[in-house]
């Protein structure tokens, strides 16, 4: 056994899941605020994305930052106006059939307005690799400098999230109403707003993942399938939970490392897509609300 | 008699007219379906092709008014790379226009596996320029398909003499590590049996990295090539995947110079999001790069300059946007070859099919064209139905791809028996008796 390289190959996997939990992240916030299990979070990041890359031909970062930011805003307004409030009192199935219509829409809006090329998005994200050790062992490790900063932007993310739950009126008023919508409204808590705000929220984390995303592969189309890598990752980690998306994704991003290099050769390779699914589904037999998820209990 | 007379010209008149009046009811038109993928993961490199596809029937219509006075007319159909939604569109388009589909362009291996028995019934050709079935170029077995100018297998194969000649050749080759990165799909596994064969032959070691669709993940196949430290590392990819490997070689620290991809690896949106990290990758070309000639000069003047451009100005003598505009000629030329024996009226795909069959593109044609430069003479035969076998190596230099090879010839002892053993498998499998090419 080559340890060097296993330990490479663990460090690359957490790296790869803290890049999913930053998608994962906006399909938590949305599920704990509304109970809606929103399918068009990977559009969301693809439409953030090439909203940024193209206002950027025309302004600086900042301000294409600021304007996307504004964009997804909107977004969220015109999303809880046109998709939800309509619908509100309706199954949970029928606003998820919502949010996947949304999803072809958002796909098919950004690619129209925005084009379909292949957009590269420079935020002055280092691409060098670092070496580390190479003393101990033949060769170093490898740790990716871009994915190190990556690392370092969800955990900015993730504290910002914490800190706006925690200590803001409104993040308060999200949790009553994540915990129970009717007795959020009968304490005078505006739902319709809420909903705009959460949606707000998952848009910006969607703009934060986009732009991450986008660094490294170039915005295009691709970036909406990142949505498929984060779903394991919420189903391991629990729909509820913040802790969850992040714990879940490092779960994820390594076990699928791990098992297309020591598994795939056996197999033929090209196991990781969907040993991601087989991960969470294992999981699952054992905690089926996930890993941080509640319980919940029914009386009968 | 004088009445008979009378009667038979009236008759004679009466037939005239309804007979014209029939031709006039028919279009003097020929019906080119265009398989697209401008939406969707693979839409950065399908868009590129689709636009130099329809511009150049543009051309076509706009120069010369048709070929030998027939019009071109195309309606497009969205596949989105998807094998399921190409037959639908294949479904869709086949009957369209007074003769039928002239030929279809699937622009996709996986379409091209499923269509190869369709086309047959339907009696449509199937063209599959610089992919599909290698051993399609057997046309006596595979009556229907024509993967001109190039086959994966010979792009293998000329791969593999390249970093022969660049390691000083064959004897040098023995210990050496090759590994291929592919697309798992029956596109990127095309190149594997050759590969094999070449292992074999030469004795280096390959390894076969297998990425999944669309390929946006890559990590653990780039650190499985930074623990084996190939010598060499072809890649097999599409869209997407391309961009990746190429962030992933920076990320590993593999050089790009001992990276070599296919010629759907080897355009502008491969290497563009990689910026200068791209520098000094190659790839096998099919005939063509991104140069610009007469042909691309014409099409501004006649179709851009009009308003009539299907794409923006600035992509036209790209990589991808030659592949799809050379494909359009060779579906014009396949229809003017068969006019000359057929006559110049619209044609049906079984008509069209002769043509392809005996296609005669020779230099003097290729300046005619205006691809003087762009492409090698083209032949095919009943039992070539590729046309060439030639292809160079181009290199992305940071700003541009620039050729920094010769011209390569496919080793034909190599791959002949190949073919041969492929397509007579086929034969085999399906039934089908080959065509004894002698005859023909």
């Amino acid at each position: 056994m080559n340890w060097g390289f296993l330990l490479e190959v663990i460090l690359g996997g957490l790296m790869a899941g803290v890049l999913y939990s930053l998608v994962a992240l906006g399909f938590v916030l949305i599920y704990k605020a509304s109970g809606v299990f929103n399918f068009a979070q990977g559009a969301m990041v693809l439409f953030a994305a090439l909203s940024l890359v193209r206002l950027m031909e025309h302004m600086p970062f900042l301000a294409a930052f600021v304007l996307t930011l504004a964009i997804m805003v909107l977004l969220a307004i015109g999303i809880e106006r046109l998709v939800l409030r309509p619908l509100v009192n309706q199954a949970p199935i029928i606003l998820f059939m919502a949010t996947i219509g949304l999803t072809y829409f958002l796909d098919g809006f950004g690619q129209t307005i925005w084009g379909s090329d292949v957009y590269q998005l420079n935020i002055g994200m280092p691409k060098e690799p670092i070496i580390m050790a190479e003393s101990l062992v033949n060769g170093g490790i490898l740790v990716n400098k871009e994915d190190l900063y990556a690392a370092l932007i969800a955990a900015i993310l993730v504290a910002g999230l914490a800190l706006f739950f925690q200590k803001t009126a409104t993040g308060r008023a999200l949790r009553a109403v994540a915990d129970d919508h009717q007795a959020a409204q009968s304490v005078g808590i505006p739902l319709n707003r809420i909903w705009v705000i959460v949606w707000a929220v998952s848009g910006i984390v969607a703009l934060v993942a986009g732009m991450v995303w986008g660094s490294k592969l170039g915005v295009q189309f691709s970036l909406s399938l990142i949505a498929l890598k984060a779903l394991p990752v919420v189903i391991l980690g629990g729909f509820e939970s913040v802790p969850g998306a992040i714990i879940g994704g490092l779960i994820i991003g390594v076990g699928e490392k791990l098992s297309e290099v020591y598994l795939g050769p056996y197999v033929g390779g090209g196991i990781e897509y969907w040993f991601a699914y087989v991960l969470a589904l294992l999981f699952l037999l054992v905690r089926p609300e996930g890993l941080f998820g509640e319980k919940h209990i029914d009386r009968v | 008699m004088k009445m008979n007379l009378r009667v038979s010209a009236v008759a004679a008149l009466g037939a005239a007219m309804i007979i014209s009046g029939g031709a006039y009811a028919q279009a003097n038109e020929q019906f080119v379906p265009v398989l697209v993928y401008r939406t969707g993961p693979y839409a950065p490199n399908g868009v590129p092709v689709a636009n130099g596809f329809v511009d150049y029937l543009k051309l076509i219509n706009a120069r010369d008014g048709g070929i030998n006075g027939v019009k071109l007319t195309w309606e497009e159909c969205e596949t989105g790379y998807a094998t399921d939604r190409g037959i639908e569109c294949y479904e869709r388009l086949k009957g369209k226009g007074p003769t039928g589909a002239t030929a279809f362009n699937p622009l996709s291996t996986g379409i091209t596996y499923a269509l190869t028995e369709k086309v047959g019934a339907d009696k449509i050709p199937l063209f599959t320029t610089g992919y599909g079935r290698s051993e399609s170029k057997d046309g006596s077995v595979f009556k229907w398909n024509f993967p001109f100018m190039g086959t994966y297998w010979v792009a293998a194969d000329i791969l593999v003499q390249h970093v022969t000649k660049k390691e000083g050749g064959a004897d040098k080759m023995k210990g050496k590590k090759i590994a291929l990165v592919y697309h798992d799909s029956p596109y990127g596994k095309e190149p594997i049996p050759v590969l094999q064969e070449h292992a074999k032959r030469l004795g280096f070691e390959l390894l076969t990295l297998p990425v999944t669709h669309p390929g946006v993940e890559q990590k653990a196949t780039w650190l499985q090539i930074r623990q084996q430290r190939p010598n060499y590392v072809f890649l097999w990819g599409w869209g997407v995947m391309n961009s990746t490997a190429m962030k992933e070689a920076i990320a590993v620290g593999y050089p790009r110079s001992q990276m070599f991809g296919v010629w759907w690896a080897g355009a502008e949106p491969d290497v563009l999001t990689a910026d200068d990290a791209a520098k000094g990758y190659n790839a096998i070309t099919l005939q063509h790069g991104a140069e610009k000639t007469t042909v691309h000069n014409e099409i501004i003047k006649h179709v851009h300059d009009k308003g009539q451009g299907t794409g923006e100005k600035k992509e036209i003598g790209q990589v991808l946007y030659n592949r799809g505009m050379i494909s359009a000629m060779l579906v014009v030329e396949a229809v003017r070859s068969a006019q000359g024996k057929f006559g110049k009226k619209p044609l049906k795909g079984e008509e069209v099919r002769w043509g392809a069959e005996n296609l005669k593109i020779d230099a003097a044609r290729i300046k005619a064209l205006g691809m003087e430069g762009m492409i090698q003479p083209i032949a095919t035969s009943c039992a070539d139905h590729e046309g060439a076998q030639k292809a160079r190596i181009h290199s992305w230099d940071g700003d541009k791809w620039s050729f920094t090879s010769d011209w390569y010839q496919a080793d034909e002892k190599v791959l002949g028996p190949m073919i041969a053993a492929a397509s007579k498998k086929y034969a085999a499998e399906k039934n089908i008796t080959p065509r004894d090419c002698s005859k023909e």
